[in-house]
């Protein structure tokens, strides 16, 4: 008979099940079960306004765009911290987990009196005419910010335990550098940095705290969709509200899935690559 | 002699207290800016029940967004009594049950022990020279004020603009809804609640004229310096009434009814006209009023009722696809 190495796997099972439904199912069930009470045609006019569309174009395009941003340079941060010894390194490393424990209604008021046009940054920029505060590019600033944290933290371990031999092996074969990059080193990674893009993605299509600082709110150019649900609690809409956090929801739900399908189609290439 | 009596009063009193004295506590749900003020009144008013009953009063605060402390206070927040920025929120609340749907006739004045009015903040020396509500339409002004849709003080700086463009010789409703398009037209950012937009004018040099609660316009002047912003007061506002209540279930549930009770009514005695008026709120007594009269100049004001009361004009501007929806862009 085959033995498990931990013993009450009932035990830690029924757990982790009554766990998972209590702290995450039970408050989507109520969820849904809200929002049912806006009908099908309410769901309808809510999912056909412009201003909702917009919203939720600003929110998902913007953390798209932000988990894009952050999965590049989150890429280069983290193997600069990984691979490089230079002096400040331990601190640069522990000032990485920032965004995780700032509040972010503060990060969002740092970054607008930093990019508002009597700011120190936006001062130089606004004349530029890059208007950072106050439009959509502080909202993907925002969202950046908190995002960031997310790819590093996850990709750092899997690059310590990176094995240099096989840099060696491809140099010694005859391969380039872009060839040891892209057909030896990043295999490797796309798993990892695929998770740590998912987690900032989500992290981004949920922000509210940050982003309503630095967005200015203008209804069609700069408002997210976490701020048409909070508008509809102000009215006592509740059943609004909820069926638009039903549909933020489903979008980050399917969001996420194809990620994860997208682990598993390059998990397998690898696999078989190797 | 004299020495001996004041001891004996003293000791008789400890007795007496130390006898029957009991610790009550008070939650009091209120909004944003009436931190400071409340923070004195809870003072002097524990002070003030401490003498007259020998009890002590612990009076909490919850601050928050009017709709939002509303909110808490339908979903189980235990507060005792609210003090908040519109009859509308109070009104949410009674309706779920809470306190009775005639709550603002339980207290003088509409249950609106201080006032407040919509003024203008400007920066220093007016440099576009703001006066009054239509220059605020002028090319080139960029006005601040926060989103009525989730801003208590953000509705009475659109039902003030609103009632303006009405009040002009030959205004009506199609005229207002026009004027009230334009005027938000000039709004380069919507904050969510007051405070922010006052931080994003002053703090931020954002746009050249605030609406803002006159308390908030005065606090402003006072925290930043009195050379830095003007106020205007234009040709016409609106009364700004918030309310406060008891809710009645919370009370009776802790048995607190009596000291919730003195609670309100000293916001309209002397001592507490005194404290709002130091707070830069408009006192209803006359007396008061008198004395801050140089910190309140005479404004016209019109009151929401000319509007047909907080629930019409609720359901008429700014419920979902009502008029503010109606003039914003997207729709």
């Amino acid at each position: 008979m085959h033995r498990r190495v931990l013993p009450g796997f009932g035990i830690s099972l029924g757990y982790a099940v009554s766990y998972l439904g209590l702290i995450v199912l039970l408050p989507l069930a109520a969820l849904a079960w809200k929002a049912s009470g806006i009908g099908g045609e309410g769901l309808l006019r809510l999912l056909s306004s412009p201003r909702t569309l917009a919203a939720l174009k600003l929110s998902f395009g913007g953390a798209l765009l932000a988990a894009l941003i952050n999965a590049f340079i989150g890429l280069l941060v983290a193997w600069a911290l990984v691979r490089y010894r230079f002096p400040g390194r331990r601190l640069f490393d522990a000032l990485i987990d920032l965004p995780f424990a700032l509040p972010t209604a503060v990060a969002g008021i740092a970054l607008t009196a930093l990019y508002a046009p009597n700011g120190w940054l936006g001062r130089w920029l606004v004349p530029l005419g890059i208007q950072v505060a106050y439009a959509p590019l502080g909202v993907l600033l925002a969202m950046v910010f908190v995002g960031f944290p997310f790819v590093v933290r996850t990709l750092q371990p899997v690059l310590q335990s990176l094995d240099r031999d096989v840099e060696e092996a491809a140099e010694s074969l005859g391969a380039s550098r872009w060839q040891t990059f892209a057909r030896v080193i990043l295999p490797v990674l796309v798993p990892t940095l695929l998770t740590g893009f998912a987690l900032a993605l989500a992290r981004a299509v949920g922000e509210y705290g940050s982003v309503i600082f630095i967005a200015g709110n203008i209804p069609m150019r700069s408002e997210i969709a976490p701020l048409l649900i909070v508008q509809k609690l102000e009215a006592f809409d509740y059943a609004g509200a909820a069926a638009l956090g039903v549909v933020m929801l489903s979008f980050s739900f399917l969001l996420l899935i194809l990620i994860s399908l997208l682990q598993r189609w390059s998990n397998r290439w690898e696999e078989r690559a190797a | 002699m004299k020495k001996r009596t004041v001891l004996l009063a003293i000791v008789g009193t400890l007795m007496a207290a130390s006898a029957m004295a009991k610790d009550v506590t008070l939650l009091n749900a209120s909004y944003d800016p009436t931190r400071e003020l409340y923070k004195d009144v809870n003072q002097a008013f524990a002070a003030q029940w401490k003498a007259q009953h020998g009890d002590t009063v612990t009076i909490q605060m919850s601050h928050g967004g009017s709709g939002k402390q509303a909110r808490s206070v339908v979903d189980g927040l235990p507060a005792d009594v609210v003090t908040l920025a519109l009859a509308y929120d109070v009104d949410a609340v009674a309706d779920h049950g809470l306190l009775a749907k005639d709550w603002q006739k339980r207290l003088p004045d509409n249950a609106s022990p201080y006032t407040s009015t919509i003024v203008f903040l400007v920066r220093k020396g007016n440099p576009k020279g703001i006066k009054d509500w239509p220059d605020l339409l002028k090319p080139g002004v960029k006005v601040i004020t926060p989103n009525p849709k989730t801003s208590g003080g953000a509705r009475w700086n659109f039902l003030a603009a609103w009632g303006y463009a009405l009040k002009q010789p030959g205004g009506n409703e199609v005229k207002a809804r026009a004027f009230v398009r334009d005027l938000y037209r000039q709004v380069p950012v919507l904050d969510t609640g007051a405070r922010g937009a006052t931080n994003t004018f002053a703090q931020r040099g954002i746009g050249d004229v605030l609406l803002a609660w006159e308390n908030e316009a005065l606090l402003s002047q006072r925290e930043l310096g009195k050379d830095g912003f003007q106020i205007v007061l234009p040709s016409i506002s609106i009364l700004a009434e918030p309310p406060v209540a008891i809710v009645d279930k919370n009370v009776d549930q802790h048995g607190t009814r009596e000291v919730a009770d003195a609670y309100l009514k000293f916001l309209y005695s002397p001592q507490g006209q005194e404290l709002e008026a130091k707070h830069f709120y408009r006192p209803r007594s006359a007396e008061v009023a008198r004395k801050y009269a140089a910190q309140f100049p005479k404004v016209n004001t019109f009151t929401i009722d000319e509007l047909g009361g907080w629930r019409q004009a609720q359901a008429k501007f700014f419920a979902d696809g009502a008029i503010f929806d109606q003039i914003g862009p997207g729709n």
